[in-house]
């Protein structure tokens, strides 16, 4: 059958060698820092271009420098580091079959970070599965994390939810669904519900590159832009959507950020593995959502450096070794570098934080395993399903329950 | 063959003999697919016969009909069953009622498959039975296969059919047959007769049901996962069942069943769906009306729990041969 139709390729599969030299990346502190109150047409170098701050000698430039204390610095890495500790962790328990399922953000923890130390306390989070670093910012306690994970009786969410479908509404984080792209509208609304209230907080929400194909993303472009919501959505590229580039989402045509000008919303692409960069667009874009000038689109430019998921086999799809190639780099080294080239930060220091954040996740999992395991119990009780499916347990559920237990 | 190779072999044989059958969805090219239906197919077919398409079952769909009406016969995987609702639109208010609306101008012959039905520690977005949902919409077809040699059989049929078809594969009976018990250690199909599938072509009517055992005393009505479900609990209760696997939910194979129930006098139904507004409402009235007066005890349902499917409690709530046993004895009024 011949047809002009065009099927992307992914540039490398399994054999070949990786090489990213025609990705143009923009020298750091190339691009302006405009005022947030901008309209959406002059966002077009910030939406085809990339906003960088880190450079070459790990000094942070431009006007987009965020200009960060060392302390921030440091709780920055602290974090980023414990997100990968723990993700590696918690893929091994999965390997040896103590958890049924697990997703890493390994390579692109700057994203969930960086944002989630930009935003205050009071916004409202609609992520999507890989932005674990949320909850470690806003301080959830990692046995928590893994109880969820475990399905034990300590499980917040009573075993209902798979792995990594996690619920903190103590830390203004919704809760995740396994259905792909549904929380970017949602935040919208959320946002827009916040100006009814009269708070100043603002929604994010994030969804991956290949979800943003779905209708969902649409939608929330254009509530937001209607409504001019406070909102900061975000498109996190890492590459790859399980075995499919991002071209496959129609990436190769124009970057994901700028389709927010269509959109008539500013649009910011941002280098996704600089913490500074990451950190200072979302500051821009949460300052401009709360001086009620509308919403930003943020693409943060990444690669996914796990497997998809523990499920997944990425040996099938990718060259195993492309991240070694990926031209930005680890968002965790970058960050060390550059601590370390302000004189801020040394290799023992950072060798002493990771044997630190070592031994907390091995005591957090004694401690989590403690409370049972998805194998062995103790689990949440059974009753607990028949919960929640409404307010109250109607009479048909009641007798459901019953028959059950008999 | 495994129902992996056996779906894959249907598709192949397709790919070949029909040049306008074209098969796409989320990593089905060069990936083969998260289960790995359509391995090798992107090669052999090359990549404008099999092909990945961008993460949208709306646009997966709405541009399979679109094919479709344009002379081509697409096959579309959605990854889950549990993923397919944003399709729903498509799927109800399209595609089910181009032939009608358009007077028989317009029609589009595609497949629609998607692995459903839990027991693999899926949770809730993974493990999901919607077949309840597309019986109910007119002008579609629903299948779902319970073996190897069904599903290519079935799936042939499915990509020949000038009707839309909603396949609904059991993922749990991919690489072998499950009777409800997780402790059992998994067994392959290679031991199990329906795993013996022909390379070539060959079809499986759509609207048939399949009688699996026969027995005299009671008619169990069973799809999927759960046939062999409640071929355990036959076993278990030594009750001389019948097992009907039904196959084709919609249209409905109304007369092996009525036969059958009419035969035996007692009937279970069992599905993994949730009970309530469940398929198993349906075949209930169906063997009320057709049996009623040959009928010698309540016709007894068993079905998923009316909740989510939990993660932590699924063995909890999947309907596995204890509650089925419990079901048939009491029908039996053992
Ligand atoms: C509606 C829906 N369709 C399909 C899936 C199956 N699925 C889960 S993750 C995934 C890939 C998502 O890729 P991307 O959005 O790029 O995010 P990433 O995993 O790279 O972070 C797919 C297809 C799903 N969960 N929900």
């Amino acid at each position: 059958m011949a047809t002009k139709l065009h099927i992307p390729h992914a540039p490398f599969r399994p054999g070949d060698k990786p090489d990213f030299s025609n990705i143009k990346l923009p020298k750091a502190g190339e691009l302006r820092r405009p005022p947030t109150r901008i309209h959406a047409n002059e966002t077009r170098d910030l939406s085809f271009s990339m906003i960088r701050v880190l450079d070459g000698d790990h000094r942070a430039v431009g006007e987009w420098d965020p200009h960060l204390d060392a302390e921030t610095l440091r709780q920055g890495l602290r974090h980023m580091l414990l997100n990968r500790v723990f993700d590696d962790r918690m893929y091994k328990m999965q390997r040896q079959g103590k958890i049924s399922f697990y997703m890493r953000a390994t390579g692109e923890e700057a994203v969930a970070v960086a944002q989630c130390m930009a935003l205050r306390p009071g916004d409202m989070l609609f992520p999507s599965y890989r932005q674990q670093g949320l909850l470690i910012v806003r301080g959830i306690r990692l046995v928590d994390m893994m109880c969820q994970c475990l399905s034990n009786s300590r499980d917040n969410l009573q075993g209902r939810q798979l792995p990594v479908l996690y619920s903190f509404k103590d830390v203004n984080f919704f809760t995740l669904s396994g259905n792909l792209g549904t929380q970017f509208p949602q935040a919208v609304g959320w946002a827009m519900a916040a100006e009814y209230k009269g708070t100043s907080d603002v929604a994010v929400s994030w969804i991956g590159e290949g979800s943003s194909a779905e209708a969902d993303f649409h939608y929330g472009l254009t509530f937001a832009s209607v409504y001019r919501a406070p909102v900061v959505l975000n498109v996190v590229n890492n590459q790859w959507a399980i075995s499919t580039y991002q071209n496959v989402a129609g990436g190769d045509q124009n970057p994901f950020a700028a389709r927010a000008i269509g959109y008539g919303i500013p649009g910011l692409r941002v280098d996704g593995n600089d913490f500074l960069a990451v950190f200072a667009a979302t500051s821009w874009a949460a300052e401009r959502a709360r001086q009620g000038a509308g919403p930003t689109l943020i693409e943060l430019y990444t690669y996914r450096a796990a497997p998809h998921s523990t499920s997944d086999d990425p040996g099938r799809y990718r060259p195993l070794d492309e991240w070694q190639y990926w031209p930005l780099g680890d968002p965790i080294d970058r960050l060390k570098k550059h601590m370390i080239a302000r004189g801020e930060w040394s290799e023992e220091q950072h060798a002493e934080l990771e044997k630190e954040l070592t031994d907390h996740v091995l005591a957090s999992w004694k401690e989590a395993e403690s409370y049972g395991t998805l194998n062995e119990g103790p689990w949440p009780p059974v009753s607990a399903m028949f919960e929640d499916v409404y307010k109250d347990v109607p009479p048909h559920l009641i007798k459901q329950k019953r028959e059950l237990l008999e | 063959m495994n129902m992996v190779q056996a779906l894959n072999s249907a598709m192949d044989v397709m790919l070949e003999r029909d040049p306008n059958v074209v098969v796409f969805g989320e990593d089905v090219g060069y990936f083969g697919g998260v289960f790995r239906c359509t391995e090798g197919l992107q090669k052999k077919y090359g990549e404008h016969r099999v092909f990945d398409t961008p993460i949208a079952e709306g646009g997966i769909v709405a541009t399979a009909i679109g094919m479709g009406a344009n002379g081509l016969r697409p096959v579309v995987e959605i990854q889950f069953a549990d993923y397919i609702y944003p399709a729903f639109d498509q799927i109800v208010s399209e595609l089910a009622r181009l032939r009608y609306r358009s007077g028989g101008q317009y029609w589009s012959p595609i497949t629609i498959r998607s692995p459903c039905g839990g027991g693999i520690r899926g949770g809730q977005t993974h493990s999901q039975s919607p077949e309840a949902i597309f019986a109910h919409v007119c002008g579609l077809k629903t299948v779902m296969p319970s073996t190897p040699f069904d599903a290519k059989g079935l799936l042939i049929a499915a990509i020949e059919a000038d009707d839309p078809i909603i396949f609904l594969e059991p993922k749990r009976l991919y690489n072998g047959p499950f009777e409800g018990d997780p402790k059992q250690p998994a067994v392959g199909w290679n031991t199990h007769p329906a795993g013996e599938v022909p390379d070539g072509h060959y079809t499986i009517p759509i609207g048939k049901a399949n009688t699996v055992r026969t027995g005299s005393d009671l008619t169990i009505l069973a799809y999927g996962t759960m046939v062999h479900v409640a071929g355990a609990a036959a076993q278990q209760t030594g009750v001389n069942a019948e097992i009907i696997d039904i196959r084709t939910i919609a249209p409905l194979d109304v007369d092996t069943i009525a036969a059958s129930v009419c035969r035996t006098g007692r009937c279970v139904i069992v599905h993994e769906a949730t009970r309530f507004g469940g398929y198993g409402g349906e075949l209930s009235a169906i063997v009320q009306e057709e049996c009623f007066w040959n009928l010698e005890a309540p016709i007894l349902r068993v079905c998923g729990w009316d909740t989510p499917y939990p993660h932590a409690q699924e063995w909890d709530y999947f309907p596995g041969p204890q509650r089925v046993a419990k079901a048939i004895r009491q029908v039996m009024g053992c």
